[in-house]
């Protein structure tokens, strides 16, 4: 059976991308965000090995415009070009995809009551490509197959806390219910403390991340109890998004052990990282 | 069922992009949302008029995004952020530029509030 082995809650901020690309990872300002990262890389490279990483997304008008916007959508393919979101191709190679996995992921989701999306063709964008090229080494390609699932969070009605949090459990069990023996880590993705419109622009909150963080390892089940208007209310319109970390943590065990953890805040959103081994 | 987003606790200087936004913003955000392709984007900076004329945007629109009146194009017009900072890229206007315009300050101004302004 497909285990899975360890969950990553992690920013996807796209400023990260540019400076990535920019080769300035060991500037003063950003140098906090990117060093954080180090050590994830080698404990996914050496202790967790994963074979798949299902990476927990939202698309900000790359694949998807409003035109058809899907709460819940799963790549299966065997491959997912980089997408062009308006500002050119990144220089990261193309993803691999595992498709049979993936549709064993959405026969047993749609099952359990998870009406998804299943998409045959989908590029991605730094919602997705950000945290893997912070999590993992790619060069000349990525070391693990990936599988995404994009979730609407930024179109209410948005799929609730406690949804996410059970899309994570069924997560779980669709895994578990797979033939071939793979070790597989998911990816929690966006947030944290963040306003994009009007003029709290620039919003953030700290302290509600830290607590954040301190209750995804400890406590997930508040954060699930959350309403989307207790989020935004704290960390703002955009911060909502963390709703997707709760998929990751649901896929979990109820103790975990901590990997790792960090906190930045430079500019207009709280870029946060944990790091959960399961079952510990 | 809990209510997800409570209408009568309104979040002060805040756009929930929901019906409202989404149906009124529908025509600039699909107008942003093609310059996500290339060819559309030199098709945009090489005749900005021209381009947008491809597009059903009211007058009240192509106005906004003439002046880059970015507090008006998300304040007024429904503008969904992920899709106008498609406009921006190509207007050379990035997202705390827009940011700023919609705090009603500066760049430099906006600037001076971050923790650690380098890493933009």
């Amino acid at each position: 059976m497909a285990r899975i082995v360890a969950g990553i809650g992690t920013s996807h901020v796209p400023s990260i991308g540019v400076a990535y690309d920019q080769g300035r990872t060991g500037e003063p300002a950003w140098k906090p965000l990117f060093d954080a990262y180090e050590p994830v890389k080698a404990w996914l490279r050496d202790e967790v090995r994963p074979d798949i990483a299902i990476v927990v997304y939202n698309d900000h008008g790359s694949s998807f415009f409003f035109d058809k916007y899907p709460t819940f959508a799963l790549g299966a393919a065997e491959l997912y070009p980089v997408g062009d979101e308006g500002w050119g191709r990144r220089p990261l190679p193309d993803f691999p995809g595992d498709a049979a996995f993936s549709w064993h992921l959405a026969e047993s989701l749609v099952y359990d009551e998870f009406d998804i999306t299943l998409c045959q063709e989908l590029a991605v964008e730094h919602g997705f490509m950000v945290p893997m090229h912070l999590c993992f080494d790619h060069d000349p390609g990525w070391p693990v197959r990936t599988v995404p699932l994009a979730v609407n969070v930024i179109q209410h009605p948005l799929p609730t806390a406690a949804r996410c949090w059970k899309l994570g459990r069924a997560i779980r069990r669709a895994a578990e219910s797979f033939p071939d023996d793979l070790r597989v880590v998911v990816l929690g993705t966006g947030g944290m403390s963040h306003q994009l419109n009007g003029a709290r622009f620039g919003h953030l909150n700290p302290d509600w991340d830290n607590e954040w963080l301190d209750r995804i390892e400890a406590d997930p089940a508040a954060l699930a109890a959350l309403t989307h208007q207790d989020i935004m209310e704290q960390a703002g319109a955009e911060a909502v998004e963390l709703i997707m970390w709760l998929s990751m943590r649901g896929a979990l065990t109820d103790r975990v052990r901590r990997a790792h953890r960090n906190y930045y805040a430079p500019m207009t959103t709280g870029m946060g990282l944990i790091a959960l081994e399961d079952g510990a | 069922m809990p209510v997800q987003v409570d209408r009568s606790r309104p979040i002060a200087d805040t756009r929930i992009f929901g019906a409202e936004e989404s149906r009124r913003g529908y025509r600039i955000n699909k107008f942003a949302m093609s310059l996500a392709r290339a060819e559309n984007r030199e098709a945009f900076a090489a005749d900005e008029e021209g381009y947008m004329a491809r597009w059903e945007l009211s007058a009240e629109e192509r106005e906004a995004v003439r002046e880059r009146d970015w507090r008006r194009i998300m304040d007024e017009l429904g503008g969904n952020i992920y899709m106008i900072i498609k406009i921006g890229t190509v207007t050379g206007h990035g997202l705390y530029q827009i940011g700023a315009h919609q705090r009603g300050e500066t760049y430099e101004e906006f600037l001076a509030t971050r923790n650690a302004s380098g890493a933009r």
